[in-house]
């Protein structure tokens, strides 16, 4: 018996710059959920390193990740991951509670980031009373709202009909213009085409990495494992 | 701030999940409010057997010495065979003490005895009939309700006069004043020169109010030569207490012409001893009372503890979207807690509403009593059952990485 070391993933070396709008593609059992829990924090490398603004946060405990998860990164899941028992508003301030923000700033903040995705009249509905578009903005809004360095999204669209989805990638398309850092991971090409950096990963190593323009950002994340 | 923030956030959340399962929040609940409601009556039931034990020891006095031939209290039955042994304390030796003593403010020698009183054609019998002197007046702390105690006079003289307590008055007199009349007693006349006021009984068995008070002059000629007496010593200032002891040891042992080598041939007894007797016997009887309704508690501890980690299982999820977001071990851990916590002082606010209608249903035919005390030890109870129940799976939940959580169906 014994236990077989698996490599999620290995020689994986790759920079995104502040301002880019990254897609990670790849089929299921890539590794592109293990990237994608590297690069949110979720979880450490068992080996190698990760660098988020220059911080190395491979070696981070559990509540640093967490603080920095907060700070740092904003995440939108394909299941939405909402609340259920709470409204989207409640949803949308809770990162700024964890940061510690006093009651009236946060109620402004987070009114403020659900009128950005247009759900200023649906900030009392509960995530079951909301379509499934309504609530990946409701999402977006709660990504958005700690202004963080990464928007990380992992396949926003696959639980939306391709309307919706459409809706969707327009948003982060927008958000993308205004000045964020994108990166969603999904296997669909329509998805990973709004992007302006497609990066492969093909059991657990780097496949490809395809630029769209080639205009220059600053360093955001770097990540390498042997 | 920061934590008051997120105390606020724990209480939104677990008011939400508490209300979000109503029927097991409420089964929950009752484990503890039973277990609260037998903790807190057991306490209120013995407070009160204490308050009514010290209300009625309380007759004795607390700075009054009872010089007597035995002790009220005996560890052992030789103790007791050998007090008998000793020889009788007389009316002589009262005297004697009288004379030596300087820390004290009365001595009252009392000489008791049984009898029936008559009244014209009224009779009541087992009547106890205390000869003494009017320094009984202040050893006792007897109030008067009709006329006057012994006085100097009557006790020195010894006149046949006496006081009534309230149980003779009523018997003999009924609604008439006995004062002025004469009574028969040991088929001697007495006048009656006062009544006592109604002191009620002592530790619930001996009436205190059906007695007569005569000169002990009179009891020495009326029932017994030589009567074994009580000497009843009040100390001058309660603080001196030992020092006061101390003196009428010494004094007594001169009065009794003892030898330095020879043991004391008598016993000085002090409301104190009974009463920490009795703190020893209740102090059992708490602890295996305590211990037992204890038990219920505990099980309604063990109910959260089953509870807490059914949700928190069942609410992986959420803790994997709290953690992404940014949530920390110690938010987490706070949030199941303070459910529990919820859960439990719930309870036990209901259980001590439960208790208290209880106790006030109870009192007339017990003494129970439900002090600020038991109701604040009572939510500390279960305050800390929440905590220490809610705390493992609280850091099952704290545990969980992000991930694994996130993954969770």
């Amino acid at each position: 018996m014994g236990a077989e070391t698996v490599h999620a993933l290995r020689d994986v070396s790759l920079e995104i710059q502040r301002g880019e709008y990254v897609a990670i593609m790849g089929p299921s059992g890539s590794g592109k959920s293990t990237l994608m829990n590297v690069v949110g924090c979720l979880d450490t490398p068992t080996s190698g390193r990760y660098e988020l603004n220059g911080v190395d946060v491979s070696e981070m405990d559990d509540n640093q990740l967490a603080e920095v998860r907060n700070r740092e990164i904003g995440f939108v899941f394909q299941m939405f991951n909402l609340l259920a028992r709470a409204d989207a508003l409640h949803n949308v301030e809770l990162p700024l509670i964890y940061a510690g923000l006093p009651a009236d700033e946060r109620r402004r903040i987070a009114l403020d980031a659900i009128a950005q995705v247009g759900l200023a009249d649906r900030m009392h509905h509960k995530p079951n009373e909301l379509s499934g578009g309504q609530r990946q903005r409701v999402a977006v809004a709660r990504a958005l709202v700690n202004k963080p360095s990464i928007l990380l999204a992992d396949e926003p669209t696959g639980n939306l009909d391709s309307k919706t989805g459409v809706e969707i990638m327009t948003l982060f398309e927008d958000l993308s213009q205004k000045g964020n850092t994108i990166i969603v991971v999904t296997h669909e090409e329509d998805v990973a085409r709004h992007a302006r950096r497609i990066i492969r990963i093909r059991d657990g190593s780097l496949a490809g990495d395809e630029r769209r323009s080639d205009d220059r950002h600053t360093t955001v994340a770097t990540t390498s494992t042997p | 701030m920061k934590i008051l923030t997120e105390l606020r956030e724990g209480l939104g959340i677990s008011w939400d999940a508490i209300r979000a399962n109503k029927m097991r929040s409420i089964l929950t609940t009752l484990g503890i409010v039973i277990g609260i409601v037998t903790v807190t009556l057991m306490s209120a039931a013995i407070q009160g057997l204490n308050r009514a034990f010290v209300k009625s020891i309380s007759a004795l006095g607390a700075d009054v010495f009872y010089v007597q031939r035995d002790s009220w209290i005996n560890d052992t039955e030789e103790d007791w065979l050998n007090s008998q042994k000793r020889r009788t304390i007389r009316v002589a030796d009262a005297e004697a003490l009288a004379n030596q003593l300087t820390l004290a403010v009365a001595v009252a020698p009392v000489a008791e005895a049984n009898a029936s009183v008559q009244f014209k054609n009224r009779s009541a019998s087992g009547v106890t009939i205390l000869g003494t002197t009017e320094d009984y007046l202040l050893t006792s702390g007897v109030e008067m309700s009709e006329g006057r105690f012994l006085s100097a006079a009557d006790a020195s003289g010894g006149r046949p006069v006496c006081v009534v307590g309230e149980q003779v008055a009523t018997n003999l007199f009924q609604t008439a004043s006995p004062l002025g009349q004469k009574i028969k007693i040991n088929a001697q006349s007495f006048e009656v020169v006062g009544v006592l006021e109604k002191q009620g009984s002592f530790l619930g068995m001996i009436s205190l109010d059906n007695r007569a008070i005569i000169p002990l002059k009179q009891i020495t000629t009326v029932f017994l030569r030589d009567p074994d007496v009580v000497i009843q010593v009040k100390a001058r200032e309660l603080v001196q207490l030992d020092e006061a002891r101390e003196d009428l040891r010494h004094a007594m042992r001169r009065v009794r012409r003892l030898a330095p080598s020879e043991p004391d041939d008598f016993a000085i007894n002090q409301q104190d001893q009974i009463v920490t007797l009795f703190h020893r016997e209740t102090a059992t009887i708490a602890l295996i009372g305590l211990f037992v309704t204890g038990l219920s508690l505990f099980v309604g501890g063990i109910g959260i503890m089953n509870i807490m980690f059914v949700s928190v299982t069942e609410r992986t999820r959420e803790i994997g979207i709290r953690k992404a977001i940014g949530a920390k071990r110690r938010t987490i851990l706070l949030q199941f807690l303070i459910e529990a916590v919820c859960i439990c002082l719930l309870g036990g606010l209901i259980g001590m509403g439960i208790a208290g209608l209880l106790t006030f249903a109870v009192e007339k035919i017990l003494p129970t009593v439900m002090s600020p005390a038991i109701v604040g030890i009572a939510l500390f109870v279960s305050l800390a059952t929440g905590v220490v129940s809610g705390f493992l799976p609280a850091w099952r939940a704290a545990r969980m990485t992000p991930v694994d959580a996130l993954r969770y169906e």
